[in-house]
């Protein structure tokens, strides 16, 4: 049996449910025993703007999207004209045929670069700026039509169901599309209404006439679409699998990782964890009374870090969670939580700066401002996952991190990964360890906060404990934290600080610092969420015997110069593959490294990056016909 | 063993100008802690930036210099993470109600069970001497080099407006009365906030302490003079009896109109008290009912190095 890889991808005005319709898809595909690979793509914009969903479905582990659209599902015209080109040549377009006369003009969503660039390419092959017209591309590159008027579906259904009400239901076309979809590729409908009853639970009669919609669209599309090439039957199941969004893999760390209190102020991409995390702020605790997550959420990024800080004290695990511009606001407490030694976690998802940047869009920019984030000179650790499931444990680690080394950790996440729907492994909680380091329990005699030790870290009391009195203060302080301009306290105190960066080098065990993907002539050196489609890329080259290295960085501060060092001795062209424009993790490896970076693969489009671009670039450089600086640009 | 009032004292040297209204403030706090029994290991003293900001380490509980304008957010979230502890935060009215206005406003929506302190001298003594936000238009201190060209802020009716419960003035000379209103504040339960007239001798040569006690009004007759009065000694009613909009439309309003009496006369005591919102610990045990008796800071979250926290019913929710 030939193995599927089959990429659907569904579109639709924001608000339309191009949202629900992707998941009762992803959720209908993994009962069937496949992976999933879903990415979100949406402006900032709460209704009328153009979202789109793709979603890969293989019966093999999969870590990214690719170019290519193997079926499209579109229920406005919008979506035809953006992504009319990338229907594969053996793909498909399910549309409404109500919409083949529509113009550009008429679509007042289309921008005018966008429609610029498309009138002039119609112009060029002599077709009309209508739908059918990008249509006709699409069938001349070998794709199939299957066109269904959306609105005689719900007629026909209403007289069928004897049920007036279904006649006007647009909100239904998402399910519609699904349906359809699901009954073009053959695939069971037993799943599909179990979905439908999963997604509508809290409302059972939306469920029911959505199944209606669906099992007529289904066999709609059953009795009337023929010829297509993909047909995805039911395989076997993976054990262990779930299917997970975004932001869970932190949510659900910090649940684990015994995180109580979490502050935050609503920003893309980040707040979905804090609102996941105050929906389930009840926790069950084993053979203990319930938990719970304190949720607040604060004025401003400012007061959320002073308050994570003054939680913090306390001795509770607190953490925020936030994106590149409300980071920038929390910088100055960053520092204070550097100089006062208070172990905290900041989960940064970021997005496409600067300012305001696409504020709905991927981007890798902020590593070089976290590694630099705060005034003056203070120890901190910059931590970045890879994936979702990676995510879940580095979050538990992060934590350890902080309580071991007191010292604040800013755990880098971003839009590619907080927008993504995939399946994996099930986490596995006891796979989590939980080190509070010099967190004392009782103190006994006298007490200094600061004391200086053999290994730089203090005993910590916390805020209401007894006999546990301290002081801290942002001023340079002495061991009880009372403030101190002696230029001796001053020398000893920094040093102390700064010690924990080489502590934290050498506690912090290898594979948690840099993961390699195997170190070749060519070697790729990376970090966060471009792992998925570097290891996918490396795969599809190596099917041709094609081999390319790749170490993922996943401690970027301090930066493990030895280690990268030992690990790319033999490795002789190296490539540095990031979502951003200056090359930010090249510039942090040369400081460190001092060697020079061969290639950039870069993409700052907001677009996370495909595996398909990442083999053609990388072929490109080992056929040596790249340029220094290759800059990726797919996507609508 | 019985603590004394010295226990409260730390050996900190204090560099504050001879003469400053702070002094005051800082023994007010002191003799509230000791009178109330406060352990000094269950209280901490949150403070800002500025003078006032070195508060903290002059008092001999946990004490938690924060950052300029940050207070509230540093107290607020160790409050809510330890609900057990007693929270004080001070800070200058620059702090509080320039750069921190913000973090004002926000907290009297919380009503989180603290007290919020502002020394209120209407100047930055720390750098020197410029405006802040407490000094009146067309008033020029002495390092100003023009008169101040902005309108003030009134403390009282911010916190009034803003939703503090409980919302009063103090004089930083009458350090018993001060003491009293510390006590009444920290009792409070909801968010409690004093505004302590505090003439900084160096750099507010128009709010001095001589002016405070009307030096200048005066006469040769020996009647008393005082600018400071205190409402308790007035019909003044500042407390909310009971839920119901026109008496707390009443004693709001009552609360904002006094905030504006100024020049010859200055009210000192309670504005306004309210009991009855709902502090934001009860409205937390809305949603989860056990946050008092199980609050984050005395949370286990492990067992022998592994998590305790159990999520396999969202996890099995999951399941594909």
């Amino acid at each position: 049996m030939s193995s599927t890889d089959f990429t659907w991808l569904i579109g639709g005005p924001q608000g339309s449910g191009v949202e629900s319709g992707a998941n009762i898809f992803s959720k209908v595909c993994a009962q069937m025993g496949y992976q999933i690979f879903g990415k979100r793509e949406f402006y900032s914009n709460i209704k009328g703007e153009h979202s789109y969903f793709t979603v890969r479905v293989s019966d093999e582990n999969i870590h990214s999207n690719v170019n290519d659209v193997n079926l499209m599902v579109s229920f406005d015209a919008e979506t035809i004209f953006r992504h009319y080109d990338e229907i594969s040549s053996d793909g498909g377009i399910i549309y409404d045929s109500e919409l083949e006369n529509i113009t550009t003009d008429r679509v007042r969503t289309l921008d005018t670069p966008f429609k610029d660039r498309l009138h002039k390419l119609l112009e060029s092959k002599n077709k009309p700026f209508t739908i059918a017209g990008v249509l006709e591309l699409a069938t001349e590159k070998g794709a199939k039509l299957y066109p269904v008027s959306f609105k005689s579906l719900l007629e026909h259904l209403s007289e069928e169901a004897d049920n007036p009400r279904l006649r006007g239901l647009v909100r239904m076309y998402n399910v519609i599309g699904v349906s359809l979809t699901l009954g073009l590729i053959k695939m069971s409908s037993t799943s599909l209404v179990n979905a439908i009853d999963d997604i509508f639970s809290k409302k059972p009669q939306i469920a029911e006439i959505n199944k209606q919609a669906a099992n007529y669209s289904y066999n709609y599309a059953s009795d009337n679409f023929e010829n297509f090439k993909y047909n995805l039957t039911e395989i076997s199941k993976q054990p262990d699998t779930i299917l997970v969004q975004g932001h869970f893999g932190t949510s659900l760390g910090k649940m684990v990782a015994g995180c109580r209190f979490q502050a935050y102020y609503p920003i893309t991409p980040a707040s979905d964890e804090s609102v996941y995390l105050e929906s389930n702020e009840i926790l069950e605790i084993e053979n203990d009374r319930p938990g719970s997550t304190i949720v607040i959420q604060t004025e401003d990024e400012i007061s959320a870090m002073g308050m994570m800080i003054g939680a913090s004290l306390t001795g509770t695990r607190s953490s925020t969670s936030t994106s590149g511009p409300g980071f920038a606001l929390m910088t100055e407490a960053l520092g204070w939580a550097g100089i006062n030694e208070v172990p905290i976690v900041i989960t940064l998802y970021q997005r496409s700066g600067p300012s305001t940047g696409l504020p709905t869009r991927h981007g890798q920019d902020d590593l070089l401002f976290t590694v630099f984030a705060g005034c003056g000179d203070f120890p901190k650790i910059v931590y970045a996952s890879g994936d979702i499931e990676e995510s879940f444990y580095d979050t538990g680690n992060c934590f350890n991190y902080a309580d071991k080394f007191q010292i604040p950790v800013i755990h880098m996440m971003d839009k590619f990964l907080s927008s993504s729907v995939v399946t994996c492994k099930k986490f596995n909680p006891k796979k989590i360890s939980i080190d509070r380091g010099k967190l004392l329990d009782k103190v006994e005699g006298e007490y200094k906060r600061f004391a200086f030790t053999d290994d730089g870290i203090s005993p910590r009391s916390k805020l209401g404990m007894d006999n546990g009195i301290f002081w801290n203060t942002g001023d340079e302080s002495d061991e009880m934290g009372h403030i101190s301009e002696d230029p001796q306290i001053r020398i000893k105190m920094m040093d102390k600080r700064m010690s924990r960066l080489d502590l934290a080098l050498e506690s912090i065990p290898i594979n948690q610092q840099v993961v390699s993907f195997e170190v070749h002539d060519y070697t790729i050196i990376s970090w966060g969420s471009t792992k998925g489609p570097i290891i996918d890329a490396q795969d599809m080259l190596k099917k041709e015997g094609i081999d390319i290295g790749f170490i993922q960085i996943k401690l970027l501060h301090p930066f493990p110069t030895e280690y990268v060092k030992s690990l790319l001795k033999d490795a002789k062209v190296l490539i540095d593959i990031e979502a951003n424009h200056s090359g930010q993790l090249g510039k942090i490896f040369k400081q460190n490294i001092s060697r020079d970076i061969d290639y950039h693969i870069l993409k700052y489009t907001g677009r996370g990056m495909t595996s398909t671009e990442i083999y053609d670039s990388l072929k490109k450089i080992v056929e040596n016909k790249a340029a220094k600086r290759e800059v990726l640009s797919h996507g609508a | 063993m019985a603590l004394k009032l010295g226990d409260y004292k730390t050996d900190v040297h204090n560099d504050w100008c001879p003469g400053c209204g702070d002094f005051g403030i800082v023994n007010a706090l002191q003799m509230a802690l000791y009178e109330m029994g406060i352990e000094r290991d269950k209280a901490t003293i949150f403070s800002g930036i500025g003078c006032s900001g070195k508060t903290s380490h002059f008092i001999n509980t946990y004490g938690v210099h924060t950052l300029h304008g940050r207070v509230l957010t540093f107290a607020q979230g160790g409050k809510l993470a330890n609900p057990d502890m007693t929270v004080v935060a001070v800070g200058g009215d620059g702090d509080g109600l320039g750069i921190g206005a913000g973090h004002f406003v926000a907290a009297g929506r919380r009503n989180i069970d603290m007290t919020y302190i502002i020394f209120d001298n209407g100047v930055y003594g720390l750098t020197k001497g410029q405006a802040s936000p407490t000094l009146k238009l067309g008033e020029k201190t002495k390092s100003l080099p023009t008169p101040n060209t902005n309108s003030n802020v009134n403390p009282i009716g911010l916190a009034v407006a803003s939703g503090f419960t409980f919302v009063a003035r103090g004089y930083s000379y009458d350090v018993r009365h001060l003491k009293d209103l510390i006590i009444k504040a920290v009792k409070h339960k909801g968010l409690s906030f004093l505004d302590v007239l505090q003439p900084c001798p160096t750099y507010n040569d128009i709010n001095t302490r001589d002016w405070y006690a009307g030096v200048d009004l005066a006469k040769e007759s020996m009647e008393r003079h005082s600018r400071i009065y205190k409402l308790e000694d007035t019909q003044f009613d500042p407390t909310v009896n009971y839920a119901g909009e026109v008496e707390v439309n009443e004693k709001l309003s009552q609360a904002l109109i006094k905030s504006l009496e100024w020049g010859d006369k200055i009210p000192t005591g309670v504005f306004y008290q309210n009991e009855l919102v709902s502090p934001y610990s009860t409205r937390l045990i809305d949603k989860i009912p056990n946050y008092l008796e199980n609050p984050p800071a005395k949370q286990i979250i492990s067992n022998a190095g592994l998590p305790n926290t159990d999520i396999s019913k969202i996890l099995d929710s999951l399941d594909v």
